[in-house]
């Protein structure tokens, strides 16, 4: 073995050695406690149920009998010769012609049509969250702000923070109008950057909403709009939920505010966009960025080296996506069985006396448990929330790990799994409940 | 639309509006002639030939008889579709481990067995782009600087610079030693950048060389890895090139000297960038590898990665074909072996006519000697010689000034992205233009002689031809392929 010498330790890098990557916060205690004692409906049906993974399994059966019938989406083997040597050298970052072309009109019939997407705005990007990385980098200098409305999903802090240097502020959302984002809260973050001597570069927005699994209202859309365009910033609206909204009128994308305005003032918008929710592909890595700002999709593009789409993917989906008679028929479908999911989980909450926001869209709910807490606080919150992991053994997400500002509530997933172990929960939380009430009834309020 | 272009500049971040991509420079003209008049066989005979892609497109029939016979490799199959589900959801970002398994094995293959790879430190990213990005991200902070010794790799003032804030320092090398790097011209850069202020982090080398084609002797690779200690700085060995090694000398790894008993070092300052791009010829599969041996990097990479995973897909498919022991030995033995073929093919075409590239025994590309045929020793010369090679001879080969060589007159040109004839057609053409220029000499000649009897006093244009263009490119004395690579002077230095 060679010695090794021992030198004082050579610095890493100031990224390297920051927490911006997020990984030390207490939410990942609850991965811990599932990875350690997952449930199994079989071997081990004790164990942690994972509540905490926004992820879509309710739609799988769809995509796999597409590739039982369609062989040629994978030509594995066979095809036209040379086929294979032309798709693994294709490493142009432009993207497949025909993935893009497939990627918008997808992206189009997700929207009702209401929207027209053009295949040469769309980026490729390896995810959502190289995408929304990627934005940052362009639109925000070190140091610069973004406002993002909270809640927001807790993996913003790396995707925009880490590795760019810039900040978010947050724009602060509550219950008292079921955290929907307000002209006052959009000026308040706006003015919190101001006297912090910070440049605010863009607003970013998550419709559908993670954690809230709600979608924004048109009339909120158009004042973020009138908001960004006053300050002259940009808007990134994040839709990687669009095709889980319950109902295809449900969703309002800012696209078609702007299709309907004629592309007024549209180059400060960009749209991110993922397979990962509404097809179930996460482990794929397929992200967009749809910008309506030449520029942006120029520099993007540029940058999508670092972080291009397997050409193996991209051939897979193109074909499949290009099959609008499966599309059609795969958002149509996946939006009925997501809202099978929800009423399910819902009722199931109710009867156990237990409120959820309004939702229309998404993998999961939002969750109210404040009734129960002991304090008003971010601790109370966690006090409550070992019990549910350890105890109930349901991994669901703190409020505070997605810098919810009241304290109480919850995200509970619902669709990466399967009825029974949904129906396993429900009991398990209906059970909680019910010790609960017993232990102390006057917690309860009568609505 | 709406907003102007100078308003519209502004709202984009500084990184955003700068040149740092480097797509403005003169050197994508030769992408561009190819792109508007690309060679074809049988469709256009006249068209630019391709040789500035480093691509392996010699073994495909291999791969494709595998995944023939391997159908439970692939997600879409009836033989493999019971994987789709678990596959498509997989987003962990340490990787299948079945994955990683096959990449450790692999690169441990390619190194002929002599290094075990830990797959616990084999962390993806998006291709070697994306790998040499993170460890810029990991190593070092916006303003400080890596050494590289030139000539190297365009885009590495993209990758390593562009969204880090990283500067490259060159450490400059030339023909005088065959571009070995020498302890000197390290001291030299290493001295220059503590003048201008500059934080050097590390020393990152490509090995085997991407332009050069060649490898580094271990005696040189020793001398790096004791220049790193003493400096206290990182050591990044890209070696995306690893398995286009033909000839001897055989590939020496970092990952081998750092083997050797006796030999001292600080494991934590080294680190290896690898990907599936070059060396199976996947670069569209995005499979790119950071390899530490420092263990704060690794898991920094790791999460990392998150900004560049390769696809689970790939990943599924990759995993079954890396593990295939059998095929792995008779696609790196035949690779190899395709790969020197073609390597003279045109190395003995290009000799016959004079045209001399450094003695390479990997990669896939030469480093060609057009120096005799500059009318000027300098990149102006080198870039004017270059846009007749693109635009009448019509071959997008790359000039030396794109790889910060400080020695004008060296043509990267890459073989292994095309078939035999193609060769062959581009060996003609070259020999026809090397007639050309030596036509055009000989006349020159002829005319400076006749003149010289009327002129009286030397006039100032005649001094303007030196030596090397008035001399025809046969008797220009470069090293043939044939001669011994001489021994590195690091040897002596340590």
């Amino acid at each position: 073995m060679a010695i090794e010498i021992e030198q004082p330790c050579v610095e890493l890098s100031n990224v390297a050695v920051s927490e911006t990557h997020g990984e030390d916060s207490p939410y990942f205690a609850g991965w811990k406690a599932y990875d350690e004692n997952p449930y199994d409906e079989l071997t081990n049906p004790s164990g942690v149920i994972q509540m905490g993974l926004a992820e879509n399994q309710v739609s799988f059966d769809m995509v796999e009998k597409y590739l039982e019938q369609h062989p040629e989406a994978s030509t594995w083997g066979k095809g036209a010769p040379g086929w294979f040597r032309e798709n693994a050298l294709f490493q142009d970052y432009h993207g497949l012609k025909s993935f893009r072309t497939a990627m918008a009109s997808f992206m189009q019939q997700i929207r009702g049509g209401r929207a027209k997407f053009d295949p040469d705005r769309v980026v490729l990007t390896a995810g959502a969250t190289a995408a929304n990385e990627l934005l940052t980098f362009i639109l925000a200098n070190p140091g610069d702000a973004l406002l993002v409305p909270t809640p927001y999903y807790p993996g913003f802090d790396r995707d925009l923070c880490w590795r760019t240097g810039v900040k978010i502020i947050p724009i602060h959302c509550d219950s008292s109008n079921n955290f929907q984002i307000t002209p006052k809260a959009l000026e308040a973050a706006y003015q919190q950057a101001v006297s912090t001597y910070t440049k605010v570069r863009a607003v970013l927005i998550t419709n559908p909403s993670n954690p809230l699994g709600a979608t924004i209202q048109r009339s909120v859309l158009e004042d973020i709009l009138e908001f960004v365009t006053r300050k002259n910033i940009h808007l990134v609206s994040d839709e990687i939920y669009s095709g889980s909204a319950f109902s295809a009128d449900e969703f309002v994308s800012v696209a078609e505010i702007l299709e309907a305005r004629d592309y007024k003032d549209a180059e400060r918008v960009h749209i991110v966009y993922s397979l990962s929710k509404d097809l179930g592909l996460p482990g794929f890595r397929v992200g967009t960025i749809y910008s309506y700002n030449d520029r942006v999709v120029t520099t993007a593009r540029r940058m999508s080296s670092f972080t291009l789409i397997s050409s193996q993917t991209q051939h897979l989906l193109a074909t499949m996506l290009s099959d609008e008679e499966f599309t059609e028929n795969y958002i149509k479908t996946n939006r009925e069985r997501l809202r099978k999911r929800y009423e399910m989980i819902i009722d199931g909450l109710t009867s156990s006396g237990i409120e959820c926001l309004k939702g229309n869209a998404g993998l999961f709910c939002w969750m109210n448990l404040s009734p129960l807490l002991e304090k008003p606080t971010r601790e109370g919150e966690l006090e409550l929330w070992n019990p549910i992991l350890h105890e109930v053994r349901l991994n669901i997400s703190p409020g505070s790990s997605c810098h919810c500002s009241e304290p109480g509530w919850f995200r509970v997933c619902f669709a990466n799994m399967s009825e029974q172990t949904l129906e396993v929960a429900l009991d398990r939380i209906r059970n909680f409940m019910h010790e609960r009430a017993s232990v102390n009834r006057s917690l309860f309020s009568n609505r | 639309m709406g907003l102007g272009n100078y308003q519209s500049r502004r709202l984009l971040s500084r990184m955003a509006v700068n040149d740092k991509h480097g797509e403005n420079s003169p050197y994508f003209d030769g992408w561009k002639a190819y792109d508007r008049d690309p060679f074809h066989p049988t469709n256009n005979l006249h068209g630019v030939i391709q040789m500035g892609l480093a691509e392996n497109q010699l073994c495909f029939d291999l791969i494709q008889e595998w995944m023939k016979n391997h159908p439970e490799a692939s997600i879409c199959t009836p033989e493999g579709l019971n994987h789709f589900r678990d596959v498509a959801i997989f987003q962990d970002y340490h990787g299948l481990p079945k994955f990683r398994k096959g990449v450790a094995n692999f690169m441990s293959k390619v190194r002929g067995g002599r290094v075990k790879f830990d797959e616990d430190r084999v962390v993806m990213s998006g291709g070697a782009t994306g790998a040499n990005e993170v460890i810029m991200f990991c190593l070092a902070n916006p303003g400080d600087a890596f050494l590289i010794p030139t000539p190297y790799y365009p885009a590495y003032a993209r990758d390593l610079c562009w969204r880090t804030g990283v500067q490259i320092v060159p450490v400059h090398t030339d023909s005088s030693n065959n571009f070995q790097i020498t302890r000197e011209a390290l001291e030299t850069a290493y001295i220059r950048a503590q003048q201008d202020n500059l934080n050097v982090k590390g020393l990152l080398i490509t090995n085997p060389s991407n332009p050069l084609g060649t490898t580094l002797e271990r005696d040189t690779m020793k001398s790096l890895i004791s220049f790193i200690n003493e400096k206290n700085i990182h050591l990044v060995c890209d070696e995306i090139y690893a398995a286009t090694v033909f000839n001897k000398p055989s590939f020496v790894s970092v990952s081998e000297i750092i083997q050797d008993v006796d030999f001292v070092y600080n494991k934590d300052l080294i680190h290896i960038v690898y990907s599936l791009s070059k060396d199976m010829g996947f670069p569209g599969f995005r499979v790119g590898i950071v390899y530490s041996y420092n263990d704060s990097v690794v898991s920094c990479a790791r999460k990392m990665s998150s900004f560049g995973l390769v696809s689970s897909h790939s990943q599924h498919m990759l995993a079954s074909m890396l593990s295939d022991d059998d095929f792995v030995n008779k696609f790196l033995a035949e690779s190899s072996r395709r790969l020197a073929t073609r390597h003279s093919l045109f190395t003995e075409g290009l000799e016959k006519m004079g045209v001399t590239c450094l003695p390479s025994n990997a990669g896939l590309f030469c480093w060609m000697n057009l120096r005799s045929l500059l009318k000027e020793q300098t990149v102006e010369g080198e870039i004017k010689l270059w846009r007749v090679i693109v635009n009448e001879v019509k071959l997008n080969i790359s000039p030396g000034s794109s790889f910060s060589c400080s020695e004008a007159g060296w043509f990267r040109v890459c073989f292994a992205n095309m078939d035999d004839e193609t060769v062959k057609v581009a060996l003609r053409r070259i020999k026809a233009f090397v007639g050309k220029e030596a036509e055009k000499a000989k006349n020159v000649i002829q005319r400076r002689s006749i003149n010289g009897l009327r002129i009286i006093s030397s006039s100032s244009s005649s001094k303007r031809f030196d030596e090397s263009w008035v001399m025809s490119p046969h008797s220009t004395h470069v090293m043939s392929p044939h001669s011994p690579i001489p021994h590195s002077p690091l040897v002596k230095v340590t």
